[in-house]
């Protein structure tokens, strides 16, 4: 098994650790860095042109250190990503150390995100590393090559590699890659190799091997793994804050100096959103916080809203004059609706959702008696972007700020903000020792930053034989890309299409939420797809299978869930079949959800799940399918029951309790999931199950009753009054 | 001070005695494989067991196991050799509250699991994975 370096995440400046890597004795390090291009410049330790540290260093005791840019929310990027490497490098797996990155973006940064940041985020991680990665390791194995046909004295084209050895076919001889490394000194220029010098993927070893599995569980399985809260430091101090109950209000006066004479209580700390409570201990902190009063600033622009009443209200947006800001405009919708034989019309609408990660946001700060540098531990999706709002709190340059990233607990789109980190480093600012700053899980909700509730507009014009000829579709709400994502329709055959968005500002706090709109955008599609084959009485699948007659990848998903859920077959009773269809970060998929529903109680239940998922390249199969399953269960637990709303800008929820996540006797009994393969490159699929599992269900319930439910959650009260309509 | 047995060792905790063990076991005691998730009882992240039965550390109070044996993922099994553990389900609470499942009970339903399971939240949605790990772990336990 691949072994890590230390129960937690370790990592250390870049500068200290620089120095720490070119002090390893008997043995090489390589240097890599992404360049503007995506390729990798790989130079002998020191002599990279930007003073880059270490990606992959060997040990002379043969062991193989690869390091990994990532964060590790429990989504596997920690293990693809060095397996990257080590399968071009042609590495033995179970001699393969991984070891977390420093947090320098111009090393380390993803070559697919603008500026390089080092954002583990929208699934991207895979796909935006792979090339450059697999070119780094093949530049490994080719100096090593190189070094040993110097030792023999050979033609370098007389060599092979077996993991963590080089071969001399004629003589058979051996050398680890240890042994090299203990002999070995790095050429000045390392060689270059061409797409042609990397492997041809059916020689892959550790790429798309369903036995390798990830690297953290080990450590998470025994409890050793360190979590951003599981940190503790010396002297440390422990807060928690009073936010601004309405976003944007300000702390106006508190009674902080009755709540400071507290027996444990250290410091309260006035922030520009709350006040921060600092104690001796976790209990005293928030002990101390239940007394603790703020009057707020009025007049935050959040203060009048109410969603629900908003969300109703979005309907009239699309009666005023002005037009949407376009998102794709395709051929004349005008035109094509009006000579439509039949048209259709639907509103969907969707609540606000919140992350829910299991960890609620955490950090630990110390800042220097001087105030003028930090060391930070956190969780983050946003590596550099965290030391660099570190950074920023304090007013320092990012060189100032040691960032020390740990496992996190969940993510889903929340922590790539640095909200909660700022916090902490504000909070130990004012006190100079070490903070842990913790929200709890009232907080976490109260203070959310949430998937943006939306009205979908629909309307879609058909031909004489039935074909999808025009087709609107404008999404209404506030948070603009948050709205749009998964809007489009690429891969359906449709000539005319007008697609917009239509703005309204709330002044809440909104975020990226697993697939991010793909959720609520695909619930809609999907749903007025069905609608319309139904009225022609073209069976679901039949009805997609012409959509996307030019596709083919898209239509090969569609047969092989609907092969996989032997679609067409009877069903036990009082169950029907729905399909979905979905792209997400340039991977496809189809979802077949089996459903049932209590007629009395208005609680629906999904059986079993199928997907099947076209992700080109898969680097972990065994993880891509756990992630789908996911996906899948994050997708229906926000379909059934999760929802957020406000009232005079106050969130309503504040726990599990009246905020429901699902749970065990709620998931699937079956969930089946068969990878389509290829050697396409690698996409996304870490967010991929959300939108198939929200459109599949919502098609399965029409299927069932005839009826549809444009409203999600599918909470029982609404199941119930469809039904009832 | 509220003395108990931890994982096999002797403790002393310096915290009011309303203090929940959650805190005490994790700040206090800095052992930090017990979680809290919510601090309500409602997610089951925190769960350890109290003279072997589950108990929710973020509900119980440090006074209430004075003297008692507790145990926690770290102690769970010597070089984490519980079934479950070598079954890879990776959110510690979920293996503390089937240990005591398999503990009553070692051949469960999937009815049994459902209903004694259900008071954990597993956020990424692994709850097929999870009876499918239980129930490995009776077979082969
Ligand atoms: S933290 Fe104790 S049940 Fe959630």
């Amino acid at each position: 098994m691949t072994r890590i370096t230390s129960p937690h995440i370790k990592s250390q400046g870049p500068e200290v650790s620089r120095r720490s890597f070119l002090a390893g004795v008997g043995g090489l390090t390589f240097s890599i860095a992404f360049l503007g291009d995506g390729a990798p410049i790989l130079n002998a330790a020191g002599k990279g042109d930007l003073g880059v540290t270490a990606w992959v260093r060997i040990g002379a005791d043969n062991v193989v250190t690869i390091f990994n840019p990532s964060a590790e929310m429990g989504q596997g990027s920690m293990t693809a990503l060095p397996l990257i490497v080590a399968e071009e490098m042609d590495a033995d797996w179970t001699r393969v150390k991984i070891e977390q990155s420093p947090v320098d973006a111009r090393v380390y940064g993803n070559p697919q995100f603008f500026g390089h940041q080092m954002l583990t985020v929208g699934s991207r991680t895979v796909q935006g590393y792979y090339t450059g990665l697999r070119k780094a390791g093949a530049q490994v194995r080719k100096a090593l090559l190189t070094a040993a046909a110097g030792h023999w004295k050979v033609p370098v084209s007389e060599l092979r590699t077996e993991p963590n050895v080089v071969i001399h076919v004629p003589t058979k001889r051996r050398l680890s890659y240890g042994e090299i490394a203990a002999f070995a000194k790095m050429p000045v220029n390392l060689p270059e190799v061409a797409d042609g010098d990397l492997k041809n993927p059916c020689d892959f070893r550790l790429i798309g091997n369903k036995a390798i599995g990830r690297a953290d569980i080990p450590a998470k399985v025994d409890g050793t793994a360190i979590y951003g809260m599981d940190v503790h430091v010396p002297g440390m101090v422990y807060a928690v804050m009073s936010r601004a109950p309405v976003h944007g209000s300000r702390p106006q006066s508190s009674n902080a100096a009755a709540i400071k004479a507290m027996a444990g209580v250290v410091d309260v700390v006035t922030l520009n959103h709350g006040v921060v409570v600092v104690a001796d201990t976790m209990e005293g902190a928030l002990a101390a916080r239940k007394k603790l009063k703020v009057e707020w600033s009025q007049g935050a622009r959040a203060a009048g809203f109410q969603s629900e009443k908003d969300l109703d209200g979005y309907r009239h947006m699309m009666e005023g004059a002005a037009a949407g800001d376009p998102v794709t405009t395709k051929g004349n919708v005008k035109n094509a609706m009006a000579a439509a034989v039949k048209t259709y019309q639907a509103d969907f609408y969707s609540d606000h959702a919140y992350h829910a990660q299991m960890e609620p946001l955490n950090a630990v700060a110390h800042v220097n008696t001087t105030g003028d540098g930090a060391e930070v531990w956190a969780g983050t999706q946003s590596l550099d972007g965290a030391r660099a709002s570190a950074a920023k709190a304090l007013g320092v340059g990012v060189d100032k700020i040691t960032f020390h990233p740990c496992y996190l607990g969940g993510g889903f789109g929340r922590r790539s903000w640095s909200d909660y980190i700022e916090e902490a480093v504000l909070t130990s600012k004012a006190m100079r020792r070490p903070v842990k700053l913790v929200w709890t899980r009232e907080d976490d909700v109260a203070y959310g930053a949430f998937r943006p509730m939306a009205l979908q507009c629909l309307k879609a014009g058909v031909d004489k034989a039935g074909n999808i000829v025009a087709w609107e579709h404008c999404v209404i709400g506030d948070g603009r890309s948050l709205l749009t994502s998964g809007i489009r329709i690429p891969f359906y055959n449709v000539p005319n299409q007008n697609i917009e968005l239509r703005g309204k500002s709330s002044g809440v706090r909104l975020k990226h939420w697993r697939a991010v709109g793909h959720g609520f955008n695909k619930f809609a599609i999907e749903s007025m797809v069905d609608l319309i084959a139904a009225d022609h009485k073209i069976d679901p699948v039949e009805f997609r299978r012409r959509l996307t007659r030019h596709s083919p990848r898209a239509l090969k998903v569609i047969e092989t869930a609907a092969a996989m859920a032997k679609w067409g077959t009877p069903r036990p009773a009082g169950r029907a079949l729905g399909i979905a269809f979905a792209e997400r970060s340039d991977s496809l998929s189809a979802g077949v959800a089996e459903v049932s529903v209590d007629r009395a109680k208005g609680r629906m239940r999904v059986h079993r799940f199928w997907a099947s998922l076209d992700a080109g390249q898969v680097v972990q199969p065994g993880n891509a399918v756990a992630q789908m399953e996911s996906g899948i269960v994050y997708g229906l637990s926000s379909m059934f029951s999760e929802r957020i709303t406000f009232e005079n800008g106050r969130v309503q929820q504040s726990n599990f309790h009246d905020y429901e996540v699902m749970r065990m006797a709620d998931a699937p009994e079956e969930i089946h999931v068969e990878i389509i393969r290829n050697n396409e490159p690698p996409a996304g699929i870490g967010e991929t199950g959300v939108p198939i599992a929200s459109g599949a269900v919502a098609n399965a319930f029409f299927a069932l009753t005839g009826k549809q439910i444009r409203h999600m959650p599918f909470t029982p009260d609404r199941v119930l009054a469809v039904l009832k309509a | 001070m509220t003395s108990f047995m931890l994982n096999g060792k002797q403790v002393s905790v310096k915290a009011a005695p309303e203090t929940p063990l959650l805190w005490a076991i994790r700040e206090h005691l800095k052992l930090t494989g017990t979680k809290y998730g919510c601090g309500a009882g409602l997610c089951g992240a925190c769960t350890v067991h109290v003279d072997g039965k589950a108990a929710l550390a973020c509900q119980t109070e440090v006074s209430a196991v004075a003297g008692k044996r507790v145990v926690t993922i770290e102690g769970l099994s010597p070089n984490a050799s519980h079934p479950l553990q070598k079954a890879w389900i990776a959110e510690q609470g979920q293996v503390m509250k089937a240990a005591e499942l398999l503990a009553i009970n070692p051949k469960p339903s999937r009815a049994d699991i459902v209903r004694h399971m259900n008071g954990n939240i597993c956020r990424c949605g692994t709850y097929t994975r999870i009876i499918a790990a239980i129930e490995r772990a009776a077979r082969e336990g």
